[in-house]
């Protein structure tokens, strides 16, 4: 897959919106969403706060439940099942293993402060995947190389720094072997001299061609990484295309106000 | 001596501060007060005789007295045990999102928490007068099994339901704060790993709920020894009863209330220390430095103040680097 020759998408859909709604009380934070994100291809959604795009993500692996439209992750319906013409609501167990295959990783990292970084890697592939130990923790050490913290593997996350908490939680969805790697904003809360190590093992991630939808900020990551962009305002979906376009010539006012601000 | 504040600005920066301490004159006389007052009360305590302290001493090590000292450290550990068990089941029953399990968790907490304990021993030992059998069978059918509650619940077993059952509900309320102080981006970090809500729980949540149950368990362990006592009108023989027992035989009623609560006492000081270093064994990673142990201060008061050992910063042509003057 690593294969520079070759398209990095297969043009297969991992990810279908279509007319997403989402709202909380009488407060609509997603106003019919249509995208679809192919397989292998980087998704970059941005926008201000408050535009909906942190709740879209949490709705692909059913955090959030939607109100209304279809979302389906590689073919399948996130959260619902549709039987007879009708939806029906899956149960917490069969959630659970929709989520299995949709790794996430989160703005404020969410390690497990009671476990060692070993420990919060091995934890799902161990309890969820029934995996043994012995080769969940193999795996896990390979993983932990690969972001860079083989050495700090006996460590709990408060003894580590942000940018390091943030490269054990993609090890930790990683382990999970995953088809789909969900970003939300992996770098706002760091330092900024810490970004750099975290977008540098997720540019590796896209290298070999993983499914990534990143919520970010990061607009010269957007650029260089990304196959998509999406710049969403108000719950909706306001100029989508290939980032260097939007990002350098934006169509749409809004658009261009906010790149103004963040660029 | 040369005047500090005159010249050599420089080496003044770099010389460890040696003020003289504020000075807490009230709280000497204060102490002069409470003394005398202790003093009076210790007094009028030793001094008279209706206190009868040699009964008091003959009655502290009787076989009676230690049999239900023996009989309240067991009771106070089972019901513990049920409570904390029990009120962990009944918390997470009741932040389950299954409206049954929810229910049925706040209808126990109501009851049990909402009437006296005293009550409710009454109650688990008149159950036989309630209902003379118990069994096993088909709901409303025929029976396979039958028991004569009274042998089936004897006192101990009795005043173990009282006590455990109604623990349960105070502790329930205790890990569900517990649970609820856990940050929410936990469980949906375990979600997202595609954990189960049980696998959640038990395996995310609670190791973490636990820094905030722990203190407050000990609290209710240190309560529990105490209200033990209330056992007695169901004729269990604890330490409080176990005194009633002999003071119904010799009348000496104050000196035994006073052996048994020196009891009470002891048994509740030695908790409170283990109490007392659990939690500061799980403040760890809350607060940055502990504050001293009760010993360490002691200690550190008798030694005078406790300066760290500086290295010494030796400042070129300083002619005060010795140590200053005694400030009066």
């Amino acid at each position: 897959m690593t294969d520079l020759e070759k398209p990095r998408t297969s043009g297969r859909p991992m990810v279908m919106a279509e007319g997403v709604r989402k709202s909380y009380g009488t407060v609509e934070v997603l106003k019919g969403i249509d995208l679809e994100v192919k397989q292998g291809e980087v998704f970059c959604l941005i926008g201000p706060s408050g535009s909906g795009k942190s709740t879209f993500l949490r709705c692909i692996n059913h955090l959030e439940k939607i109100n209304g439209g279809l979302l389906s992750v590689d073919g399948e319906l996130v959260g619902y099942r549709m039987k007879g013409g009708k939806l029906h609501e899956l149960k917490d167990r069969e959630v659970a293993l929709q989520r299995r295959d949709i790794g996430m990783v989160f703005q404020r990292f969410n390690l497990f402060p009671h476990m060692t970084a070993l420990e919060n890697v091995i934890e799902a592939p161990v309890q969820v995947k029934k995996e043994s130990r012995a080769d969940a923790k193999e795996r896990a050490m390979a993983l932990l190389e690969r972001v860079g913290l083989a050495d700090k593997a006996g460590n709990y996350p408060t003894q580590l720094s942000g940018g390091q908490q943030q490269r054990v939680a993609i090890a930790r969805a990683l382990a999970m072997k995953p088809k789909l790697m969900l970003f939300d904003e992996p770098t706002s809360a760091l330092d900024p001299e810490l970004v750099g190590d975290v977008l540098d093992v997720m540019r590796g991630l896209a290298e070999e061609g993983m499914t990534m939808i990143v919520v970010t900020h990061e607009m010269g990551f957007a650029r260089e990484v990304g196959d998509a962009l999406v710049f969403m305002d108000g719950g909706v979906v306001v100029e989508s295309g290939h980032p260097r376009d939007v990002l350098t010539d934006p169509r749409h006012e809004r658009t261009r106000a906010f790149l103004s601000k963040v660029l | 001596m040369n005047s500090p504040d005159q010249g050599a600005a420089a080496p003044e920066r770099h010389r460890t501060i040696k003020a003289v301490p504020v000075r807490h004159p009230g709280r000497w006389a204060g102490a002069v007060v409470i003394a005398v007052l202790a003093a009076m009360l210790l007094h009028a305590l030793i001094f008279n005789p209706a206190f009868q302290w040699d009964v008091v001493g003959k009655y502290l090590f009787d076989s009676g007295i230690v049999h239900g000292l023996g009989v309240t450290l067991e009771l106070t550990a089972l019901s513990m045990v049920m409570g904390v068990v029990g009120g962990i089941v009944l918390a997470v029953m009741r932040l389950s999102p299954n409206p049954l399990l929810a229910g049925t968790a706040w209808c126990y907490i109501w009851v049990f928490r909402g009437t006296p304990v005293l009550v409710q021993l009454v109650f688990w030992n008149f159950l036989g007068a309630l209902w003379p059998k118990l069994s096993l069978g088909i709901p409303f059918g025929p029976s396979f099994w039958s028991e004569s509650t009274n042998s089936l619940i004897p006192v101990f077993t009795a005043a173990l339901l009282g006590l455990g059952l109604n623990e349960a509900a105070y502790m329930a309320e205790i890990v569900r704060g517990g649970i609820q102080s856990v940050d929410e981006g936990q469980s949906e970090a375990a979600h997202a790993l595609g954990m189960s809500r049980f696998q959640t729980m038990r395996r995310i949540i609670l190791p973490q709920a636990m820094r905030v149950i722990i203190p407050p368990t000990g609290n209710e362990t240190i309560s529990m020894l105490k209200t033990t006592s209330l056992v007695s009108v169901i004729a269990l023989e604890e330490l409080f009863r176990a005194g009633q027992n002999i003071y119904s035989r010799n009348f000496q009623t104050v000196p035994l209330l006073i052996t048994v609560s020196l009891w009470y006492l002891f048994l509740t000081s030695v908790l409170t220390i283990g109490q007392y270093y659990i939690e500061r064994y799980y403040a760890r990673g809350t607060t940055r430095t502990l504050p001293p142990t009760p010993l360490q201060r002691i200690r550190s008061f008798f030694r005078g103040s406790p300066l760290p050992p500086a290295p010494p910063t030796v400042v070129s042509g300083s002619p005060h680097s010795g140590p200053g003057g005694g400030p009066s």
